[in-house]
């Protein structure tokens, strides 16, 4: 940058303004009041540079430290939580009534509701996006792939709020003409319309695993006589086998952690159950229900939510440790 | 007895050829199902605002009265912590992502920096609203703040900007690098003046992608605490007097548009939730705009750059 501003010296010059390295043999030998300077100029540009590259460093620390906050604050505020709760009565226990006078902490309540829902948005989210990514990566025409990725990443793009609308408002009404009996917060349609979202997350990471699989090996199915369906179902599914597993993984982890959607049309009553057709109360629309309302800083209720998180926050990890195994898996394969 | 086999041979082959037809219907009705789902949400959500889509709806205060309310403060709202997320979000995921890319060694403090960026990326975002709630607004005082609602989203999006940092340098080649080692420019020098301006296209597609991320996230703000209801606005940015500019508008409280859906969508009467239609349709409108114009970056880019 200073290169450019400065005004040009005589070539010979020039060429021994190197930074970094041994000098050049030909360099003119520092003595003199222009030797002094250049080598006073080397000096602050190199302290120039160190300081740029600390800067970048502690940049690209931010990151870390956002995860030790994570796991600080959620560690920190749980370990209160559990000097007034035993950890046993938090994981067996069957009613979740934190802010009653009778209080009861149950996980399990919050977590039936977390699974039925994401059961159901992977019933729907599996399939679709399975069948989808191999038609992409097998079938369809590079042109048609082309158009229709991007607007796959829509769908993950639009808010999940206005998803939640779309729940309650449209496909609850639609289900409860299939079902008469289903009462306007349930966990289906919740769990229906959440695994529309995660379609393309599914589909876009089964359809990469399924491109790594050599040319050569459906080249050699082909020749055996086997058809495209065949060759697909066949030979490059159970080749990319590990990496179908990783997609349905980060696929339940985001089910998982999906808030708005649950929060808007499931519900926020907390119930345990494994029926579908029931509203529920999941871990994520409990946290959003205690902070919409007003609980002083410090009181058990505002512990539960990080109680809540880090179980979250474990299952999620869980899951993304699983699919980052298994993806590094399938990559080593070939 | 030899055509008869070959009879049965073609209509074998006949057989499964047919299920290559069977399955490329069935693909392309999966894929109706998602593009049909989008376009069923889009349409639900014009129908039923349509109404209330009126230049008033965007100059009004909420309001008891449905047929009153607009999104003044909520919109308002959006566009102040977009601007805080934007200048903590940017400048630290595109240092990161040149750090990452042209200057980390090889060794376990990179390692540990990558896996971590990685695993940030899978957390759920109500998670990092918890963070905020814990470490801003009560370790650092910052309140129920625009200032702790934009850096909330800031941390959240971090991770999308440095990976489009990162994948847009290493698509520049190293000949361009070596090229500027070579007439002497030091390290920070070919970043400036060729790392980055050849990567600005990649990087910005990144940066709007994460925005239009950003825009959307209810569950974090709701949890950090943000107000449901606000009829006023956070003090203006710009004054009349010297020195022109003030930030009292970061510690205000404050209202965002996912909020204001929420807080409309929950209420029982059909008419807030037109309203609720009504906005959901302008934050869809945005978001779906905002990726459009990066999946239209993304293109020209691969495009033009023939290196």
């Amino acid at each position: 940058m200073q290169a450019n501003t400065l005004p040009l010296p005589p070539r010979r010059e020039r060429a021994g303004e190197r930074v970094g390295g041994p000098l050049p043999l030909t360099l003119p030998s520092p003595r003199g009041g222009e030797g002094n300077n250049r080598l006073a100029h080397r000096a602050s540009r190199r302290v120039k540079e160190r300081l740029i590259e600390a800067i970048l460093f502690l940049a690209a620390l931010v990151s870390v430290f956002t995860t030790l906050g994570i796991v600080y604050i959620l560690v920190s505020e749980s370990l209160v939580f559990f000097r007034h709760v035993p950890l046993w009565d938090f994981l067996t226990d069957t009613q979740w009534t934190p802010l009653f006078d009778d209080a009861h902490f149950g996980i399990v309540v919050l977590l039936s509701g977390t699974l039925v829902s994401s059961g159901v948005a992977l019933a729907v989210a599996i399939p679709l996006g399975t069948v989808i990514a191999i038609y992409l990566s097998e079938f369809a025409g590079p042109r048609l792939r082309e158009t229709v990725k991007p607007m796959l990443e829509l769908l993950s793009g639009v808010p999940t709020i206005v998803y939640g609308y779309f729940a309650l408002l449209f496909v609850t009404p639609l289900l409860q003409k299939l079902i008469p009996e289903l009462p306007g917060f349930n966990l289906l349609s919740a769990g229906i319309v959440m695994g529309i979202m995660i379609i393309p997350t599914v589909s876009s990471i089964a359809e990469d695993a399924m491109r790594a699989v050599p040319m050569s090996l459906r080249e050699g199915s082909y020749a055996m006589g086997a058809t495209r369906f065949q060759t697909a179902v066949k030979v490059v599914v159970p080749a990319a086998f590990s990496g179908l597993l990783a997609a349905y993984i980060l696929g339940i982890s985001r089910a998982v952690g999906e808030t708005m959607i649950l929060a808007v049309a499931a519900g926020m009553q907390p119930n345990l159950t494994w029926n579908p057709l029931e509203p529920a109360a999941t871990i994520t629309a409990y946290i959003v229900q205690v902070a919409l309302g007003d609980l002083p800083h410090g009181s058990v209720g505002y512990q539960t939510i990080f109680a809540a998180g880090l179980t979250l926050m474990l299952i999620t990890l869980l899951f993304n440790i699983l699919a980052y195994w298994l993806r590094k898996r399938y990559r080593e394969t070939y | 007895m030899m055509r008869q086999d070959a009879a049965e041979l073609r209509a074998l082959i006949a057989r499964h050829k047919r299920w290559d037809v069977v399955f490329g219907v069935v693909g392309l009705l999966c894929l109706a199902v998602g593009l049909l789902t989008f376009a069923a949400l889009f349409v639900d959500m014009l129908v039923d605002g349509y109404a209330r889509l009126r230049p008033e709806f965007f100059t009004e205060f909420p309001s008891r009265r449905a047929g009153q309310a607009g999104i003044l403060s909520a919109w308002i709202g959006t566009t102040m912590v977009m601007l805080v997320t934007a200048a903590v979000a940017v400048p630290l995921g595109v240092a990161a992502g040149i750090y990452l890319e042209e200057y980390a060694p090889k060794n376990w403090v990179t390692d540990v920096i990558e896996i971590n960026i990685g695993n940030l990326a899978g957390v759920p975002s109500i998670v990092y609203g918890l963070l905020a709630l814990g470490l801003f607004v009560y370790e650092f005082g910052l309140g129920q703040s625009v200032a702790t609602a934009g850096l909330t989203l800031a941390l959240l999006i971090l991770p999308v900007v440095i990976v489009a940092t990162r994948e847009a340098i290493r698509a520049i080649p190293g000949a361009i690098r070596e090229a500027a080692y070579a007439l002497g420019a030091t390290k920070w020098q070919v970043v400036q003046g060729h790392i980055l301006p050849y990567s600005t296209g990649g990087i910005l597609t990144g940066v709007i992608i994460g925005m239009a991320r950003a825009i959307g996230e209810t569950a974090p703000i709701i949890t950090v605490g943000a107000l449901t209801f606000i009829a006023f606005l956070p003090p203006s940015p710009v004054g009349t007097e010297f020195p022109f500019l003030n930030f009292e508008w970061l510690m205000s409280p404050f209202t965002v548009m996912p909020i204001q859906i929420f807080n409309w969508t929950s209420r029982p009467d059909p008419a807030f939730q037109a309203n609720a239609a009504a906005a959901g349709f302008i934050l869809v409108f945005m978001t779906l705009a905002m990726n459009g114009l990066a999946i239209w970056l993304r293109y020209r880019i691969r495009r033009n750059i023939k290196w």
